[in-house]
This record gives structure tokens, sequence and C-alpha cells, in this order.
């Protein structure tokens, strides 16, 4: 049977990705209260970090940057892959379905 | 093709090896992988259809004050926590150090209890305030004089947003609930089943009847069901795979929140 995933056992480098989630967490909040951007950029903001913060959290936590390159790109093609398809026909159609009127939007 | 197929593994074996995986990790990894993998496909869904909702329904309520925030970041805190405590549980399993993954996995479920309280309490407050989903509490006993306050023209004019959130919360929750029992059962293995059945019992006792939690409290008793039968019928002695696998399970119920959050509460906050 294969080994229990050998990687890097500097066990500081994990203290310093929970305390980069904690220090993005606490951007996000500010964001949130702040409200510098218009709804639509904060949406899409926000995006980014919740991106940037599940890349730390599957990258490390989940130790999916210390397996196999194989194993790595097969869960990220076939779960983006999904997501994509899952956008293109779900906000396509219904955008098709429910144009918004113009002017209305994210409140 | 079968007989060239055992030959083959006949020989791996007497050989003394085995044929290396296909992606370099034991089975039990790979097969959580692939759950973890479908299983974000649900999230998704339900993220999609919050977002279209959000995107589509003019005026968007706003219901979560500075209160329902900062209650929401401490659970944020509590879950980034309880990812770093089953971190070190793994290190701690690798060392084969029994104590210490003990004590990280009760720490990790410990912060996930934690998480599970607060949301817990956000909810009873938010149903207090009006935030009422008709036909679905109404079911659970929820007594329908709650909509009175501040929130029940939410309810009533816009009852996607209370759909929508009641749906996708009480999903992450449901998963966070059976991380915590999945890793007592790692930790514990058979002394964990009454040490659920005490919180299960004192659970059904202590939450009134009319709080939203009152029947699906039950869960803890199927829960413990489930876990005697896994427990009796096949007992073990949970290793280092046992406790990566189950982090994969914890950090992903993690991971989800870093969506639910921002997407939930902060694109719905209300300044005063």
């Amino acid at each position: 049977m294969h080994d229990v995933a050998k990687h890097d056992d500097s066990k500081g480098q994990y203290f310093w990705v929970w305390g980069a989630l904690l220090v993005l967490t606490g951007i996000e909040v500010w964001l949130g209260y702040r409200q510098i951007f218009a709804p639509v950029r904060m949406l899409e903001v926000l995006l980014v970090l919740s991106v940037i913060k599940s890349a730390l959290i599957i990258g490390y936590f989940m130790h999916l940057k210390f397996e196999t390159a194989l194993m790595r790109w097969m869960l990220v093609i076939a779960v983006t892959g999904c997501f994509v398809i899952m956008y293109l026909f779900f906000f396509r159609d219904a955008v098709r379905i429910l144009p918004p009127p113009s002017g209305v939007g994210l409140q | 093709m079968a007989d060239a197929t055992l030959q083959h593994n006949a020989a791996a074996v007497h050989g003394g090896e085995f044929e290396a995986p296909l992606f370099g990790a034991y089975s039990k990894k790979v097969g959580m992988w692939l759950f973890l993998a479908s299983d974000s496909l649900t999230f998704g869904a339900l993220l999609f259809a919050f977002s279209y909702n959000r995107i589509y329904t003019v005026p968007w309520p706003t219901p979560f004050h500075v209160a329902s925030i900062t209650n929401a970041t401490i659970m944020t805190a509590c879950l980034l926590s309880s990812s770093l405590t089953m971190v070190m549980a793994v290190f701690a399993a690798q060392r084969h150090d029994r104590a210490w993954t003990r004590n990280w996995l009760l720490a990790t479920m410990i912060f996930g209890t934690a998480f599970i309280v607060l949301h817990g309490m956000e909810w009873s407050k938010l149903i207090d305030e009006g935030l009422y989903l008709p036909g679905f509490m109404s079911v659970l006993g929820v007594s329908a004089s709650h909509a009175s306050g501040e929130y029940a023209d939410v309810s009533k004019n816009v009852p996607q947003f209370t759909q929508a959130f009641f749906g996708l919360t009480a999903m992450h929750m449901l998963h966070v609930t059976i991380g915590v029992i999945y890793l007592g059962v790692v930790a514990f293995r058979k002394w964990f089943l009454p040490i659920l059945g005490v919180i299960w019992i004192a659970a059904a006792l202590l939450i009134p009847a009319g709080n939203v939690f009152h029947y699906p409290v039950h869960v803890l008793g199927i829960a413990l069901v489930v876990c005697a039968i896994i427990l009796f019928l096949k007992p073990k002695d949970y290793d280092a795979h046992d406790v990566e696998v189950s982090g994969l399970y914890w950090h992903f119920v993690d991971l989800v929140w870093m969506f639910i959050f921002p997407l939930v509460y902060l694109m719905s906050t209300k300044i005063i």
C-alpha cells in the first residue's frame, strides 16, 4: 500500500497559511462593511478572494499540492469543467428566460 | 483476461510487491477525493441558485446587521482554526502519536461544535425576527407567530431569499455535523457511541418545542445507529490513513464555507 502522503514536514507553513486565510477573511469583512465597490464589482472581488482562500485550503491543508501531477490535474480539470458546464447552461438559460429590466441588477 | 489479471496479481503478491497505484495514493484517499468532487457539485448548484436569485431579485433583502456579521466572522475563524488543528492531528497520526492525534481531533471537534452552536443561535435569532420559511418550518413545528418581526416582510415578499439562505446553510450545517461525528468515530472509536448518545438525549431534552432544531436534532440519533452498525460490524483501529482521509472531508466543509460566507452574508449586509 502506498504510504501516507509525504510532504514538507515543516509545520510553520501551515501556520502561515492559517494566518493568510484569517487576514483574507478580515479583508473580506472590511470590504463588506466599507462597500467601496459597486455590488457587481464587490461580488467579483469577493469571489476572487474566495478562490484564493480555497486554493490555499486545497493546496496546503488538503495536501493536493503534494499529490502526483496526474491526480492534481484530474481533480482540478474534472471539477472546474463541471462548474463551467453548470455556468454555461444555468446562467445562459436563466438570462434568456428572465432578462433583467434595463438598469436593474444587483442592489 | 480475468485469468491474466489473476496471474498478474498473484505474481505481484508472490513477488512481495503490489502494483503501483494509478494516482500515487491509496484507494481510500482517491475514493474520498472523488466523493468530495461530486459533493462540490451539490454545493455548486446551490451557490449558483443563490447567485441567480441574488442577481435577478430586486430589491434584495439585506438582513445581516453588525451582530450577524460578527457572529459569522467568528464562525469562519472557528472553521479555519479547526482546519489547522486537523492538520496537526494528521501530523501526530503520521508520528504514530495516538494521544496527540486524539487531542488534536478533539480540538477540531470543539471548533466544529462551536461553529454549529453559533450557527444555530444565528438561525434562531433570525427566525425570531421574522425570517420564516412557511411550509418547511411549519413541518418542523416552528410557530408562525414569529412572522411579525423585522424581517416578516422579507419572508412574505422575497421568499427566494429565505429559501436560498436556509437551504444553503442547512446543507452546510448538516455536513459540519456529520464531520464532527466522523472525527469523533476516528478519534474515540466505540467510546464515542455513549458520548454521542448523551449529546443526543441532552439536546433533545434541552431544545424546546417550537425551536427550529427541536426535530432536526434527532439526526444525531440516526447518526448513532449508523455509527454503531459501522463500529460493531467492522471494528478496526483507525490509522494515519484514516485520519488523513477524515481530514480531507473536514477541510472540504471549511472550503465550502469560504464561498458561503462572502456570498450569503457579506453581500447582504445592512450597515447602520
